[in-house]
């Protein structure tokens, strides 16, 4: 399709193909907006959101996470920043709101600069306004970022407190309670990564979980560009995992659907997922009516050619 | 007058319009308010000599928290603003924590004078300064105009300055000279750092001196020096990257793949679920067949003719499947950023939506 102006003369004259094949890209640009934005302001007036039938990465996510004993520890490393949060977010807020409603006993590190921020966040609007019975070194603590990527993974295996010396205010490892017995990564039974790319799952996956496969589950979110590299590993490797927005959507839903309470309203900050799947919905439909378009004057320009 | 110019002209007048519109209907829009708290922290003795030892560590909000009453949540808090004043054994500051419009109202309707929530104007700016620049990358998909350049030189010239401060303080300061001079630093930047052990502090000697070596390619004379370091960046990586990529990409794959093509799924009473079975069958037989028939099509020593050549044209539609997969899957994840930021518009900035309920509309 054409990105400029065109010219008119004789537009009229031109066959339907052509005259599709020209039209001013912007056009598309628009009809895109349109596509997200109708969406949102109708899901924002009425409140109304999509249903999702869980798929079985998706389940398997939820399952690993309920299984798991209270007072578990459980290792979930923010490895994105901002600029996925969009994405990643949503599925960072349920995970952190499951393992805080089973009691388990979260330990957050970072392995972007901006983790620390996201996971700092993360604490705030989840386990401090919803949970405030978790007592910080107890039953969670924030290691913050460190940097050094795989460095950091491959100390992780040996030696915890070396890889992550303080926690993000400053306290010495040794002094936090619920890291006592801590040594290494194997002792967490369930690590969780939330992840927008390097370095990120398919890094725990290489260097953490090759080693420890036996010893300890992996469960991973990612964004849209990354899941198709990390399918290949599941369930093996990976044993749960929440591919974009749509894996977000689902597990958000299961997580509200089990913590439920008759007469109670989900929170809003709950569903930002369930209501982030609206706008895909049309915005899909739309790219799939431009293939089809596109294919069709694909095919009727070869026929006219042909002819 | 240029036709763009005008476009442009137009355009933006529109949009002003109704952005004034918008500011006078119902409550207004993009407005950020916080709570005033009071924290004061009680130091135990040791802890008060800490701090005057290192008084950067208050404002760098490091102070061991172990050491702290009950405010140490609130001092957590990464919007916090503090103004600490101390005496000898208490110190006391204030924070700002953002608060819903929602909130504002109520306390204003319960008491018209109160100061405790108010307005915050550099945040209400910041909030109206991501709006501008999210319209101007966006302003771009009409055409290349100075709102756009600014946007984006302001991404570039922000992002290195921010890695570059990421890099001194979070690699340079704590691993190099944290190790080397530890009493230094902790005493004069970070008072939380955890001393090195004597192993640790040796082997920084030789990252430091492998440092200076890589930076010798900027003298006009003995770039080649560089080269040492380089080499050992390349072999340690090498070293890494082989032994994980062999035991998690090549064995572990390859296990995964070698899967029984027939599969008997029992349910709970131990019958036999002929629908289940056939598809974990289909699947396993569908996975096999992938991984054959893509091998064949990457395996150019034979002529891709007969039932190897049969096998590669299966590997094409398999790979062409997977190419489409990885397009959709990246199409879902751009439009929910493009929806993110949509989002971001109509309700932090233009208030027209309340999905979380913070204006009560």
């Amino acid at each position: 399709m054409s990105s400029g102006n065109f010219n008119n003369t004789n537009a009229s004259a031109r066959p339907w193909f052509e005259r599709l094949d020209r039209i001013d890209r912007r056009w598309i640009f628009l009809l895109m907006f349109l596509a997200v934005a109708g969406p949102i302001l109708w899901i924002g007036v009425t409140g109304k959101t999509l249903p999702e039938a869980p798929t079985l990465a998706a389940r398997a996510v939820f399952e690993e996470i309920d299984h798991l004993p209270a007072r578990t520890l459980v290792l979930i490393s923010f490895d994105y920043d901002p600029a996925s949060a969009g994405e990643l977010q949503p599925m960072a807020t349920s995970l952190v709101r499951q393992c805080a409603a089973k009691n388990l006993r979260m330990v957050f590190i970072a392995l972007w600069p901006l983790g620390n921020q996201v996971a700092q966040q993360t604490i705030q609007d989840v386990i401090r306004d919803d949970y405030p019975a978790l007592k910080e070194g107890d039953d969670f603590v924030n290691m913050g970022y460190q940097a050094g990527n795989e460095a950091v993974m491959k100390l992780l295996l040996t030696d915890f407190a070396k890889a992550f010396p303080k926690d993000s205010r400053g306290e010495a490892t040794s002094n936090i309670p619920m890291l006592k017995d801590v040594k290494m990564v194997s002792d967490f039974p369930l690590l969780i990564s939330i992840s927008a790319g390097y370095p990120g799952s398919k890094e725990w996956v290489q260097y953490v979980i090759s080693a420890y496969n036996e010893k300890m589950n992996f469960v991973t979110g990612c964004t849209g560009v990354s899941a198709p590299q990390l399918y290949p590993y599941f369930p093996q490797q990976i044993a749960g995992l929440l591919g974009a927005i749509k894996g977000a959507a689902e597990y958000e839903s299961m997580v509200n659907a089990s913590l439920a309470v008759d007469g109670v309203a989900t929170p809003p900050k709950y569903l930002q997922a369930q209501r982030r799947m609206g706008p895909q919905l049309v915005a899909h439909l739309l790219m799939v009516g431009l293939i089809i378009v596109g294919n069709m004057i694909f095919f009727a320009r070869k026929r006219r050619g042909a002819a | 007058m240029t036709r763009q110019r005008k476009t442009w002209l137009v355009l933006g007048a529109v949009f002003v319009a109704l952005l004034v519109a918008r500011g006078m209907i119902g409550q207004g829009l993009g407005r950020v308010y916080v709570k005033r708290t009071d924290v004061t922290v009680k130091l135990p003795e040791t802890a008060v000599n800490d701090v005057a030892g290192a008084p950067s560590a208050l404002t760098s909000g490091s102070t061991n928290a172990s050491t702290t009453t009950a405010s140490t949540q609130a001092m957590e808090t990464p919007a916090a603003a503090s103004t600490a004043s101390s005496s000898a054994t208490t110190i006391s500051w204030q924070e700002w924590k953002q608060v819903t419009p929602l909130e504002f109202n109520a306390a204003q309707k319960a008491n018209p004078a109160q100061t405790e929530i108010t307005l915050s104007w550099p945040r209400t700016i910041g909030l109206w300064l991501a709006a501008f620049f999210t319209l101007a990358i966006f302003s771009f998909l009409y055409a290349d105009n100075p709102f756009y350049k600014i946007a984006e030189s302001l991404v570039v010239g922000v992002s290195a300055a921010y890695w570059g401060v990421i890099g001194f303080w979070d690699t340079l300061v704590p691993k190099m000279f944290g190790a080397l001079t530890p009493g230094l630093v902790k005493s004069l930047v970070q008072p939380s750092l955890v001393a090195p052990e004597k192993l640790q502090q040796i082997s920084m000697i030789f990252a430091l001196i492998l440092g200076v070596m890589m930076l010798w390619r900027l003298l006009p004379r003995g770039g080649w020096i560089s080269a040492w370091p380089l080499a050992f960046i390349v072999g340690v990586t090498a070293g890494l990257k082989i032994v994980s990529h062999v035991e998690s990409d090549l064995m572990a794959q390859a296990a995964a793949t070698m899967k029984p093509l027939f599969v008997s799924v029992t349910d709970a009473s131990g019958a036999t679920n002929m629908w289940d079975s056939w598809w974990a069958s289909v699947a396993n037989v569908l996975l096999v067949a992938g991984v054959i028939c893509c091998l064949a099509y990457f395996f150019f020593s034979v002529e891709h003719k007969g039932v190897v050549g049969g096998a590669a044209r299966v590997g094409i539609w398999y790979l062409m499947i997977t190419f489409g997969a990885s397009f959709g899957f990246t199409v879902m994840g751009r439009i929910a950023l493009l929806a993110a930021r949509v989002e971001f518009l109509f309700d932090d900035w233009l208030w027209l939506i309340d999905p979380n309920h913070f204006r009560g509309l």
